[in-house]
């Protein structure tokens, strides 16, 4: 367990982190917002706590691999790999930009520390069975971490992957499934229906946990967990808001696609405040707080 | 007439030729891959047998995933062997494999550049009985277009076995093709094999057939019927359409100032486009291209479908009259 103050200083690294997604994404003029804001407390969780990793030595042979199935969410990746120190926090600024290393969606040649160049939806979870297959050849110690948004659900590649992972029981592979509820169509539920997720994973005989995917303990404590049991893959569905610190984006599919000042749902600020106002509630932490800034 | 530092099998141009499968020697090859690294690995979908990867599955049975009838997640979960130091080989149909899952194989294999072997059995019109839906005929122009992949159709079996040898090795992503049914077995163990060089079968200098694939056979059955009617046509057996070996083409262009090309698969987008897109703008000179007129095939026994759909030795030299009289 950590403590009270750890947990807050992770809870605070990640809204810090929420900050510079929106910077990024205001800078690029375009890119994915809701799904990056709902995933920083998971991606914090994991690079500053969960994974053996070294942003010095990225390609160190015993490290945990991460592959991120949904790359239109990698603001939040880069965002969180430059806080942990694997490249400039200065060079956010360059994503989606010509030359870049941060490149629309992920790609692994041009950025040390990317497991795998990803975007196209529904073939992460195949290649992390892959390198966890690997891993077990060679009795490695690593862990293999997958994350999914809960729309690739769509794609058969996924499902045919998730029968894989159990049929071959890889239990050095966790993946986390973003259940934030929104797909670019709209709900979920509405474009092609999820639930019951719990009950579909353990038909496969994954083990399944359901988390707030905000609370910092509780997403540590599933990944620990997942590391206890055997001969069975884990998947930890994680409940997301997305949009997660911004009132006007939250739960919002809208805001799936579009950076703050790009686009104008019923109910949002005026384009030309949303950004301003997108940082000043994540400083605040919706009001809650006082801003170290003000 | 014959190269004869190709080795060639003596009995080339014999009825008693012996006759093997391509898909044959690739399982021999796969084995010998295996034992000379331990970190090939072979995943199939459900054609085990018949894509001929069962030898290697029984010697090597904790290095082989069976990965059901699920073409999409046998190229992404070998992605994932490669990017932890494996070198994996998926086996399935071409049509399937990798025709349902090309986007997979563009992505995670391509752009990702791992070094996953694609192996596409059942490749051709030469299929026979199955039809249509099971007769690869644009896996060529789908893995040719592909930046970082390499493809290679070997001529015969024991071409086959060595290509797989050497794909193992290359480090690169790499689409191989092979036939279901028998053909002569044109080359030795002695014949040299090398991923982007094409060789000279026959020597001639009126005009060149560039083939690859089974066809490479039909081409040399034609070269020297033609011989025997004072045409003197070289023939090249282009194992390896991506890289291209551009200076032996280049050569046959300048010295010979006409070329045929001939493949088991559309005319469009496979060695003939591959040919033409070099050559002309390079060295021009006339071709004419055979291979599928831009339909699907049918059912029927091997040697009645490349009979109807034009893949004849006839034909062949018809197309090099043809070209013959194009040349200035």
């Amino acid at each position: 367990m950590l403590s009270a103050p750890e947990i807050k200083k992770l809870e605070e690294t990640a809204n810090n982190i929420r900050e510079d997604i929106i910077k990024m994404l205001v800078e690029a003029g375009s890119g994915h917002s809701a799904g990056p804001l709902g995933m920083e407390d998971i991606f914090t969780a994991l690079y500053f706590q969960i994974l053996n990793i070294d942003p010095k030595n990225p390609n160190m042979p015993d490290r945990d691999r991460l592959v991120l199935s949904n790359g239109h969410i990698c603001p939040v990746l880069y965002a969180t790999m430059a806080h942990r120190g694997f490249f400039p926090i200065s060079e956010l600024n360059s994503l989606r930009k010509l030359g870049s290393r941060l490149q629309g969606h992920p790609h692994r040649e041009a950025l040390l520390g990317l497991e795998t160049t990803s975007g196209p939806l529904g073939s992460g979870l195949s290649q992390a069975c892959g390198m966890a297959l690997a891993g077990r050849l060679d009795n490695a110690k690593w862990r293999v971490y997958a994350l999914l948004s809960d729309g690739e659900h769509d794609e058969g590649n996924t499902w045919e992957a998730i029968m894989f992972a159990g049929k071959y029981k890889l239990h050095n592979l966790t993946a986390l499934v973003d259940r934030n509820n929104i797909q670019i169509d709209g709900f979920t539920e509405d474009v092609m229906p999820l639930d019951d997720l719990k009950k579909k994973y353990e038909a496969f005989n994954w083990h399944v946990l359901e988390i707030d995917g905000h609370n910092i303990q509780a997403i540590i404590d599933a990944f620990g967990e997942a590391e206890t049991i055997f001969e069975r893959p884990t998947v930890i569905i994680a409940h997301t808001i997305p949009g997660k610190g911004v009132d006007f984006m939250e739960g919002h599919f809208e805001w799936h696609g579009s950076p703050p000042g790009t686009i104008q749902p019923v109910g949002a600020p005026a384009k030309g405040q949303q950004a301003k106002i997108a940082l000043a509630e994540l400083r605040t932490l919706g009001g809650k707080i006082k801003s170290e800034h003000e | 007439m014959i190269n004869n530092q190709a080795n060639l099998n003596p009995k080339l141009f014999l009825e008693d030729i012996e006759q093997v499968p391509t898909r044959n020697g690739y399982g021999e090859g796969l084995v010998l891959a295996g034992e000379e690294d331990k970190n090939v690995v072979a995943l199939c979908a459900d054609l085990t047998e018949s894509t001929r990867t069962q030898a290697f599955a029984e010697k090597f049975p904790e290095r082989f995933f069976e990965v059901g009838v699920a073409e999409q997640n046998l190229v992404t979960v070998a992605s994932g062997l490669a990017a932890a130091g494996k070198i994996p080989f998926t086996t399935s149909y071409s049509t399937f494999s990798p025709g349902r899952n090309w986007e997979q194989i563009r992505t995670t294999i391509c752009y990702n550049n791992q070094p996953v072997k694609i192996i596409g059995s059942h490749a051709g019109i030469s299929v026979g009985p199955d039809g249509a839906t099971h007769q690869a005929l644009e896996d060529l122009a789908l893995m040719r277009a592909l930046p970082n992949m390499v493809v290679i159709s070997p001529a015969d079996a024991i071409e086959a076995k060595k290509a797989t040898q050497a794909i193992a090795r290359n480090g690169k992503p790499t689409y191989l093709r092979l036939s279901r049914d028998k053909v002569p077995v044109i080359t030795t163990e002695q014949n040299p094999f090398e991923i982007g060089k094409a060789e000279v079968f026959y020597e001639g200098k009126d005009v060149t057939i560039i083939a690859c694939g089974q066809m490479v056979y039909r081409a040399l059955l034609a070269a020297k019927e033609l011989e025997e009617h004072k045409i003197s046509v070289r023939v090249i057996n282009c194992h390896t359409i991506k890289p291209l070996d551009k200076k032996t083409i280049l050569k046959a262009a300048e010295e010979t100032g006409a070329i045929v090309t001939v493949e088991e698969h559309q005319v469009t987008g496979g060695l003939g486009g591959a040919i033409s897109e070099l050559v002309s703008q390079n060295y021009p000179v006339p071709i004419k291209i055979i291979g599928i007129q831009d339909r699907f095939g049918e059912s029927g026994e091997p040697n009645e479908l490349l009979e109807k759909f034009g893949l004849t030795v006839e034909n062949i030299k018809k197309a090099v009259i043809e070209v013959l009289r194009k040349k200035t």
